[in-house]
């Protein structure tokens, strides 16, 4: 493999149903980075039917290029079409630096695409770098349950490819004004390999589901908010500060609230403004998902609770007396 | 039907405590037990196994005390176990331990191979998907739930995705990536911890698996970590302790100085 030959950040920009998904555009943020760093172009990955049309909001997020595969192979995704498709992008164009969202769609295509192109994967990536002297590119990750950060490099093989959580990466302010070009890419296709997983059918969950990694604010609760009474409260200081409601992996285990609620190492990544965090010790697997929050506010009885290690603000006291009482104050701000 | 389940053992993450001093990390005195989605996989195997007879194998690659959770899987029902051992499998990343796997399986009869979604000592659930494509055999990964029609041999399938679910349907041979979440798996019953011992686990070296050096251990590995390091916490801030009323007070004066409010 000669090295040389590889070059550019490519971004697989993830849609679904047509839309495209919020982790393409932090990942073409990110690529952003590492291609101005490189002095590279960013390319991004559009695999779908129908799509052409939204291919420069992907530019306006920071690509140079849109290789758009449209083909009613690729409407939905299977892993075969897709995995084809980008491998077919590789062995064409060469990138040197691939990066894919770890959703359940990138979480099951990365590791097709590494094993059919035999390179590295670094799975749900938190930190993507350059490094100055050597131009190495650096992934780091969290590793035993977010108890250790490992950096990986893949050396010696190409692309060299990260999935990274979706809320990890910020995108750029999007730039209509910005120049880019839209190239359509004619994948072929084996019909007998492609047709070996059937759809039978595809359900969204009725529930509406809030994506707490897009809130600004998040009032989260942990056991000591301790049921669905306690939770109004928090509900209702979140609607006073214009924000989302989340929670600890304890109160999902519990029932009390949903999953797609969930922060830290097994639900999701968040950095909001404001994560004000009410009755949650905070377990190490509870911060991996919340300590990169820009500002941290922490209410325990329990003063020797790890999570005013990371908190900003840290008040030991009870939070069925003050949630109520803030919530209050801030109305009366608001008259 | 034969059923080949992949498991692995790991620490048990949630009891790994980091040295305050060194930073590094505390192994000692950590169980180590099979992985949950591994062991939810088992569970499907075993249901299979119930209804239609099906044939469950259990294959681990690991060191030697990773007999350990095929003694286990023996005791919960299953019929054949190998433990895939040596130091050439050493220092793999997930390719080259796919690769090797693969090579095992690729000496065996099967018309499902189940693994884990993900283990917890790494959390990438890729090896399942990278035996797939090392095997050329299709695969769906995030498995909540599975269904058997003999007469057809198709699998119908469950996928969870974050936004709801997808039923997807494929002929034998095939392999599925489970959830931990999807399944209650079963106890070890009394008279299979007895008889698990009596069992024999089979060990495989590399020589039994014909994948190439290069393919396998450290040399297979395309990636290798430059470093690890404790993580660092941003330095704490200041915490109060004293009455609701002076709390709010707190909060408020500090959202209003960061523009929150």
């Amino acid at each position: 493999m000669n090295l040389a030959e590889y070059k550019d950040v490519y971004v697989f920009a993830e849609q679904r149903d047509g839309k495209i998904q919020n982790v393409a555009l932090e990942l073409l943020g990110k690529a952003r980075e590492l291609a101005d760093a490189l002095g590279e172009k960013v390319v991004a990955i559009f695999l779908g039917k129908n799509i052409k049309d939204q291919a420069q909001s992907l530019i306006a997020a920071g690509a140079d290029k849109v290789l758009v595969c449209d083909d009613s192979h690729l409407e939905t995704y299977l892993t075969e079409p897709y995995t084809e498709a980008i491998t077919q992008i590789i062995k064409e164009f060469k990138p040197s630096i691939l990066l894919i969202g770890a959703t359940t769609i990138g979480r099951d295509l990365g590791p097709r695409v590494s094993a059919r192109n035999v390179t590295g994967l670094t799975a749900d990536a938190t930190k993507l770098e350059i490094s100055e002297e050597e131009k190495e590119f650096r992934m780091t990750r969290p590793a035993f349950g977010g108890n250790l950060m490992a950096t990986i490099l893949c050396k010696n093989h190409r692309p060299q490819m990260s999935t990274v959580r979706p809320g990890v990466m910020q995108k750029l302010t999007p730039d209509a004004s910005r120049k880019g070009e839209i190239v359509d890419y004619k994948v072929n296709f084996d019909d007998a390999k492609i047709s070996r997983v059937k759809i039978v059918k595809t359900v969204k969950e009725e529930k509406v589901i809030t994506d707490i990694s897009q809130a600004k604010i998040l009032v989260s609760g942990g056991r000591g908010v301790g049921s669905k009474e306690g939770f109004a409260k928090l509900e209702a200081l979140a609607k006073e500060l214009g924000g989302e409601v989340s929670s600890s992996r304890a109160m999902v285990d519990a029932g009390v609230m949903d999953a797609s609620r969930q922060v830290g190492q097994t639900g999701k990544t968040v950095r909001p403004n404001l994560y004000m965090a009410c009755g949650i010790s905070g377990a190490i697997q509870h911060l991996a998902g919340m300590e990169e929050s820009e500002f941290i506010v922490a209410i325990n009885k329990d003063k020797y609770a790890p999570i005013f290690n990371v908190a900003d603000l840290g008040i030991v006291g009870d939070l069925h007396k003050i949630v109520p009482m803030l919530t209050e104050r801030l109305k009366t701000m608001q008259k | 039907m034969k059923i080949v389940v992949c498991i692995k053992q790991v620490p048990d993450t949630t009891e790994v405590k980091i040295n305050p001093q060194t930073g590094t990390l505390i192994r000692e005195g950590v169980p180590s037990i099979m992985n949950p989605d591994d062991k939810g996989g088992l569970e499907f195997a075993l249901q299979l196994k119930d209804k239609y007879g099906a044939h469950v194998t259990v294959i681990t690659m690991g060191l030697p005390q990773a007999e350990a959770i095929l003694r286990e899987a023996l005791a919960m029902g299953v019929d054949r176990a190998i433990l895939l051992t040596d130091r050439k499998l050493g220092g793999a990343d997930t390719l080259a331990t796919s690769s090797a796997i693969a090579g095992a399986l690729r000496t065996m009869d099967f018309d499902l191979i189940i693994t884990g979604r993900q283990a917890i000592d790494g959390d990438t659930a890729q090896v399942g998907p990278q035996i797939a494509e090392h095997l050329d055999l299709p695969q769906v990964s995030y498995m909540e739930d599975l269904q058997y029609d003999e007469a057809t041999k198709t699998f119908t399938i469950r996928k969870q995705m974050e936004d709801g679910y997808q039923i997807l349907q494929m002929q034998a041979p095939c392999v599925v990536t489970a959830l931990a979440s999807a399944v209650q798996p079963r106890y070890m019953t009394v008279s299979g911890i007895v008889t698990a011992y009596d069992k024999e686990v089979e060990v495989w070296g590399a020589d039994r698996i014909n994948v190439p050096e290069d393919r396998i251990g450290k040399a297979g590995s395309p990636t290798s970590v430059f470093k690890s390091f404790p993580k660092q916490l941003k330095p704490a801030g200041e915490t109060f302790e004293v009455s609701p009323e002076e709390a709010v007070e707190l909060i408020v004066n500090k959202l209003k100085e960061k523009h929150i409010i």
